[in-house]
């Protein structure tokens, strides 16, 4: 099964990459002549109201999605790795700030703050900005969670014995941080980067919907969502569910690769 | 006694702390200044002025809390920019369709995430152990405000996509401490006695897992408060959610200092009062810290 659901992400993965080649026109490039098209050869999943052609979209999106959710994920886990490891390690004052800080952390609605930032910013803000300033937002919002986890894993490894044994053959400060504990952090962090990703891009997906995700023309899988609002015709244009499916099969294959490396870590 | 006192006084600090950060953020938010009459032809530049010199009171962010924070006391919430109306008045107003949804779709997830959950580790059809497992899935995977979308074609009550919310997480997690629990020695005694199911399950089972259940509901409330408002924005639901919405695309900085205040104090209250449950009926499956 996990190696069923990594061929499929190597696949969707290669295709949002390689968008430059595959994309049949660009992602901003109209059509005037044919809006709201229905698939053919030109355009096998037709074109959007303002003539742009959807699988160059998709596949300009996938790559949009794609790549910053790691990002952001990446970015949480940093956070969530240097704040965890140090309140775990150090303990006593610095633990109990952690704990405190992480308590009101996760009781704030991330989710509705990130909305309301996003739709403080200019109306003619970039889309390169938007994209950023999204991403970096998710990022820096989603680190109490995994920071807690790391904690936990630091807490139980101190009273290890081969912490023990590190410590009794002179190993001190960051000597011990540096050999012992982050190397045996590795797979703690990596469960938390792979689980990060799936609730990245669904926040996204979220703000995408609501019109405060990525900024037109640029396309996301949140923006492209939006065409399923005008849902009266999704039955007559089944293909308006192309991006819901590319989304669920990416969300789905990363929760059966995170399953699986949380059962190993 | 004394743990009830501290978990009063973080859920304070952290309503507090909450919605200081929240009218931080709207403050420093690129943009936060502009005003859209400010391009209005019909105004006057003196009128423009005045405008400004209305909103002078919260450009000082110290300033402004205070002030929130002195109304509070007395009740008052401030009054929205945008719709001209005091903040206390439209919450009362929208309240009760917000707590109808949540309440609706929390309790019907939970019912039917716990049901499916005892059915696929209780029952013997495979078939139906793959169904409930794809559906939770699936469901993880969907966008809350796609599922809003998914109940508005489907014309079934707004509570399902709640419920569609709370479900697949309710399930997953139950299923999981059962199948755990259900290996245990004192359920496999039980079970080597011939006890019947149903017996097993409410005397053995139920009690073990009680603990992680009551963590779980706290969450769930924070989990639907938070969805409630992608769900009630793209459904068009008059509920605290879309006032939310709403004022984020307006800058209305009383509706969303007193909405973040709102939600950090549900999400930190259902918390606590999960803590004080499990506290109460295994004071032993608490960490030490939380007590």
């Amino acid at each position: 099964m996990k190696k069923l659901a990594g061929a499929v992400l190597v696949l969707i993965f290669a295709a949002a990459l390689g968008s430059d080649v595959l994309a049949t026109a660009s992602y901003r490039t109209q059509f005037r002549e044919e809006p709201s098209a229905p698939p053919s050869a030109h355009h096998p999943l037709g074109t959007d109201e303002l003539g742009r052609d959807r699988l160059s979209r998709l596949l300009y999106g996938s790559r949009i999605s794609l790549m910053l959710a790691p990002a952001a994920a990446l970015l949480a886990t940093a956070i969530a790795a240097l704040a965890g490891a140090t309140a775990g390690y150090l303990g006593g004052w610095w633990e109990r700030t952690f704990l405190g800080a992480t308590d009101l952390s996760l009781s704030l609605p991330w989710m509705f703050f990130l909305m309301t930032v996003r739709a403080l910013l200019p109306l003619d803000v970039s889309p390169a900005a938007s994209i950023t300033i999204t991403f970096l937002l998710l990022g820096a919002l989603g680190w109490a969670g995994p920071a807690r986890i790391v904690r936990a894993a630091v807490v139980s490894m101190k009273r290890s014995e081969f912490m023990l044994q590190a410590r009794a053959s002179g190993s001190t400060g960051l000597g011990i941080v540096i050999t012992h504990l982050l190397p045996n952090l590795k797979p703690v962090l990596i469960v938390q980067f792979l689980v990060s990703i799936p609730v990245f891009i669904l926040s996204e997906a979220n703000l995408g919907l609501l019109g405060l995700g990525v900024a037109e023309p640029m396309p996301s899988w949140g923006n492209l969502l939006r065409d399923l609002e005008r849902f009266s015709e999704v039955r007559a244009n089944p293909w308006l569910l192309a991006p819901a499916v590319m989304l669920v099969a990416v969300v789905v294959c990363l929760q059966i690769i995170a399953k699986r490396e949380e059962f190993v870590a | 006694m004394m743990h009830i006192t501290k978990h009063v006084a973080g859920l304070l600090l952290t309503a507090l702390a909450g919605a200081f950060f929240a009218a931080t953020l709207v403050r420093l938010a690129p943009g936060a200044d502009s005003d859209e009459r400010d391009f209005d032809p019909r105004l006057s530049a003196a009128s423009i002025q005045a405008l400004h010199g209305s909103r002078a009171a919260d450009r000082n962010l110290g300033r402004y809390y205070a002030a929130y924070l002195r109304g509070l006391v007395r009740g008052d919430f401030g009054t929205s920019y945008s719709l001209k109306r005091p903040v206390r008045e439209l919450l009362a107003d929208r309240g009760p369709a917000t707590l109808r949804l949540v309440g609706s779709g929390l309790f019907a997830g939970w019912a039917l995430g716990l049901a499916l959950a005892i059915i696929a580790t209780q029952g013997k059809v495979g078939a139906l152990k793959v169904f409930t497992s794809g559906l939770s899935t699936l469901l993880l995977c969907l966008p809350a405000a796609l599922i809003g979308l998914v109940v508005l074609v489907a014309r079934a009550r707004w509570w399902w996509a709640i419920a569609l919310i709370i479900l697949p997480k309710v399930y997953s997690y139950a299923r999981g401490l059962l199948d755990q629990v259900s290996k245990e020695p004192h359920v496999l005694l039980a079970r080597a006695k011939g006890l019947g199911r149903a017996r097993i399950f409410v005397w053995h089972v139920l009690p073990s897992i009680m603990p992680e259940l009551l963590a779980l509901a706290g969450i769930s409330v924070s989990l639907a408060f938070s969805a409630a408002i992608p769900i009630e924005a793209v459904c068009d639901i008059p509920g605290v959610g879309q006032l939310a919405w709403q004022a984020a695309l307006g800058r209305d900085l009383p509706i969303l200092v007193t909405i973040t205040l709102l939600l950090a104090l549900i999400t930190r209250a259902a918390n606590v009062a999960s803590d004080l449950a499990i506290a109460a009926l295994h004071p032993q499956a608490l960490p030490e810290a939380a007590l």
